[in-house]
C-alpha cells in the first residue's frame, strides 16, 4: 500500500535538510591535504603513547614468569610462550565470558524495547506529559551509577535478586536508556513531518509508521545505541562488584578484579588475562570497524 | 534517587531494616575532614583530566577528520584503547607501573603527585579515543565553504583553527566536556585497582569514598549521604555548564548563514 511513497533508507542522507552530512564520496577537503608537520609530529607522539603499552602488553603475556622480574618489558620476549594464556584459560575463563555476552545481550534487548517506542512518543506527540517524561529522562543522564548503588543494593536485596545475572542486567540496562533515548530523539527529530503526513494520509495507523518509517530511517541512531549499550555492559564493574559474589553470576571485569588476588605477582598472566578480555571487543572491531565508530561518533550528536 | 536520600537519614548495615538517625550522617559528612581532601582530589582530578583531554582530544580530533589515507590508518589504532574495560586498562597500568616489573623503576603509586597523575594519565589513555571521535564527527560536518572563504581572505590555517574550527565546535566541546564530567566519576574502577585510594587517602575521590563507607565499612546510611552529595554536586555541575554555554538553547552554529 503506502510502500511505494516510502523513500528508502539509503538516500535518508541526501535529503536536502541535513547540509551536514554527506556521503563520504562528496566530501572534498583541500584545507587538509597540505602536509602539516606540526599536527603530524603531535599524532606520532600519541601514537607511541598509545602503543608502547599495549606492546608492553602483548610481550609481558608471552614472557615466562621467572624471566618477567628480570628482563626489560620493552625487549621483545626471548622464548615466547603460551603458558599464561593457557594458565588464564583453565580459570574458568569460558564461564566468565558467557555471563558477560549474555549480560550484554540482556541489556541491548532491553534498552531498545524500551527506548525506541519511547523516543518515538518524545518526537511525535506535543504533550505536557511527554516533554515532561523527555525531559525527567535526559536528568538521569547526570545521574552518576555510584550516587544510587546504596538504594539500588536494597531493592535487589528486597527483590532476592543479589548475587543473580538480572542483578547486573537490569541496573545496567537502567542506565544505558539515558543516553539511548537521547540519541534516538536526536535521530527521530530529523525525519521530515513530511513523510508521516504521507503515511497517515495512507491511513496507516501510528505503530505502523514507527514501524515502517521510523525505525527504518533512525537505523544510525539504533545502531549507535547498541554499540553503545553494550559497550557498557561489556565494560561494566561497578554493578557486578557491588551485586554479585558467587562464581555463578560473575562476569568478565569482575573475573580480571579477582585474577589479581588470584595470580599475585603473577604479572605475565594478569596481562595474559587481560589481552583474552579485550579479544572478543577487539575482532567486532575488525570486524565492523565502520559501524562501530560511526555509531560511537553518533554519541557526540549534531 | 528519593530512596538514597531517605537511607542518608539512617543507620543501615546491610542487614535488617535501616533505623532513622537524624541528620547524624549528615554531621559526620560535614566533619569528616577526609570529605574536604577528597572533594578537592576531584575537583583537580576533574580540571586536570578535562583540560589533557579536551586539548588532546580535540587536537586529534580535528586532525582525523582530515581525508587521508594515513590519518585513518593511524586513527584506526588510537581507537584500540576505548576498547579495553577501564578494569582492564587500569590493571595494565598496575603492571605496568609495578615497581618490580615495571617500564618504569620507581614506586610512582606509592608517591602522592605520582599516583595523582597516574590516574590522570590512565583515564586519558581510556577516554581521549572516545573523545577524538566526537570531535572528528563534530569537525567533519563544519560546512567546507567556511574554509574556502577563509582561504579567499587569505586566512593561514592556524587562523582558520582558532576562527573557524573552534567556534563550530562549540556545541561539541560541551558535549563532550559534559560527558567528561560525568564519566570521571566512573574513574572509580580506576582508583579502585591502582591506588585504593592511596597513598593513605590522597587519591580517595568522591566515588571511592562512599565505596569504602558502604561496601567495605557497611555504614549504609553515610555512604548514602557522601552518594546523595555526590549527586547533587555532579547535576549542579552539568546544568551549570549547560547553561553558560546555552547548549540549552540548541541554536544551531550555523545561524546566520
Amino acid at each position: 500500500m503506502s510502500h511505494d511513497t516510502l523513500p528508502r533508507p539509503a538516500t535518508a542522507g541526501e535529503r536536502p535538510e541535513q547540509p551536514g552530512r554527506r556521503p563520504d564520496g562528496r566530501r572534498r577537503r583541500h584545507w587538509t591535504r597540505r602536509p602539516n608537520p606540526v599536527a603530524g609530529l603531535g599524532s606520532a607522539i600519541w601514537l607511541v603513547i598509545v602503543v608502547v603499552p599495549i606492546y608492553a602488553m602483548l610481550s609481558a603475556s608471552l614472557t615466562g614468569p621467572d624471566k618477567a622480574l628480570t628482563g626489560n618489558p620493552l625487549s621483545p620476549p626471548t622464548d615466547p610462550t603460551l603458558d599464561n594464556y593457557n594458565t588464564v584459560l583453565h580459570s574458568g575463563f569460558w564461564h566468565l565470558l558467557s555471563n558477560t555476552v549474555i549480560v550484554a545481550v540482556a541489556v541491548v534487548g532491553i534498552v531498545l524495547a524500551l527506548c525506541v517506542p519511547l523516543a518515538y512518543v518524545a518526537v511525535r506527540t506535543r504533550t505536557r506529559w511527554s516533554g515532561l517524561a523527555f525531559r525527567l529522562f535526559l536528568l538521569g543522564v547526570a545521574i552518576p551509577a555510584q550516587a544510587v548503588v546504596v538504594p539500588l543494593y536494597l531493592l535487589i536485596a528486597k527483590l532476592d535478586l543479589y548475587d543473580t545475572l538480572l542483578a547486573v542486567i537490569l541496573p545496567t540496562a537502567a542506565f544505558a536508556m539515558p543516553v539511548a533515548v537521547l540519541v534516538l530523539v536526536g535521530t527521530l527529530r530529523d525525519v521530515s513531518e513530511d513523510l508521516y503526513e504521507a503515511m497517515a494520509l495512507d491511513g496507516a495507523s501510528p505503530l505502523r509508521m514507527l514501524f515502517q518509517l521510523a525505525i527504518p530511517l533512525a537505523k544510525g541512531g539504533i545502531s549507535t545505541v547498541v554499540i553503545f549499550s553494550a559497550l557498557q555492559a561489556w565494560n561494566g564493574f561497578l554493578f557486578p562488584l557491588i551485586f554479585t559474589q558467587s562464581d555463578g553470576p560473575r562476569v568478565l571485569t569482575l573475573g580480571l578484579f579477582n585474577f589479581v588476588s588470584q595470580f599475585g605477582v603473577n604479572i605475565p598472566a594478569l596481562l595474559a588475562s587481560v589481552v583474552l578480555s579485550g579479544i572478543p571487543i577487539f575482532t567486532v572491531y575488525l570486524v565492523a570497524r565502520r559501524a562501530l565508530v560511526g555509531g560511537l561518533m553518533g554519541v557526540g550528536g549534531k | 534517587m528519593a530512596l538514597a536520600f531517605y537511607l542518608s537519614f539512617t543507620k543501615w548495615d546491610g542487614l535488617g531494616d535501616p533505623k532513622p538517625v537524624g541528620l547524624a550522617n549528615w554531621r559526620k559528612l560535614l566533619d569528616d575532614p577526609r570529605l574536604t581532601q577528597s572533594l578537592g582530589v576531584t575537583l583537580l582530578l576533574m580540571v586536570a583530566s578535562w583540560v589533557f583531554q579536551t586539548v588532546v582530544s580535540l587536537l586529534l580530533g580535528v586532525w582525523a577528520a582530515g581525508q587521508q589515507r594515513n590519518r585513518a590508518i593511524l586513527s584506526a589504532v588510537f581507537f584500540v584503547p576505548f576498547l579495553l574495560s577501564s578494569t582492564a586498562i587500569a590493571l595494565l597500568f598496575y603492571a605496568l607501573l609495578d615497581p618490580n616489573f615495571g617500564i618504569i623503576q620507581a614506586n610512582i603509586l606509592g608517591s602522592t603527585d605520582g599516583a595523582f597523575l597516574a590516574i590522570v594519565f590512565v583515564g586519558a589513555w581510556q577516554f581521549i579515543p572516545f573523545h577524538t571521535l566526537i570531535y572528528q564527527g563534530g569537525a567533519r560536518q563544519i560546512p567546507e565553504v567556511l574554509y574556502q572563504a577563509a582561504a579567499i581572505d587569505g586566512a593561514g590555517r592556524y587562523r582558520q583553527f582558532f576562527s573557524i574550527t573552534l567556534p563550530q565546535l562549540r556545541h561539541t566541546i560541551t558535549t563532550s566536556t559534559v560527558l567528561m564530567v560525568v564519566g570521571l566519576l566512573t574513574y572509580f574502577e580506576t582508583v579502585l585497582i591502582l591506588t585504593k585510594g592511596g597513598p593513605g587517602t590522597d587519591t580517595a575521590i568522591l566515588p571511592y569514598l562512599m565505596y569504602e563507607a558502604g561496601f567495605k565499612n557497611y555504614d549504609f546510611g553515610y555512604a548514602s549521604a557522601i552518594a546523595s552529595f555526590l549527586v547533587v554536586a555532579a547535576t549542579g555541575l552539568s546544568l551549570l555548564l549547560v547553561r553558560l554555554t546555552g547548549f540549552g538553547r540548541m541554536r544551531s552554529t550555523r545561524e546566520g548563514m
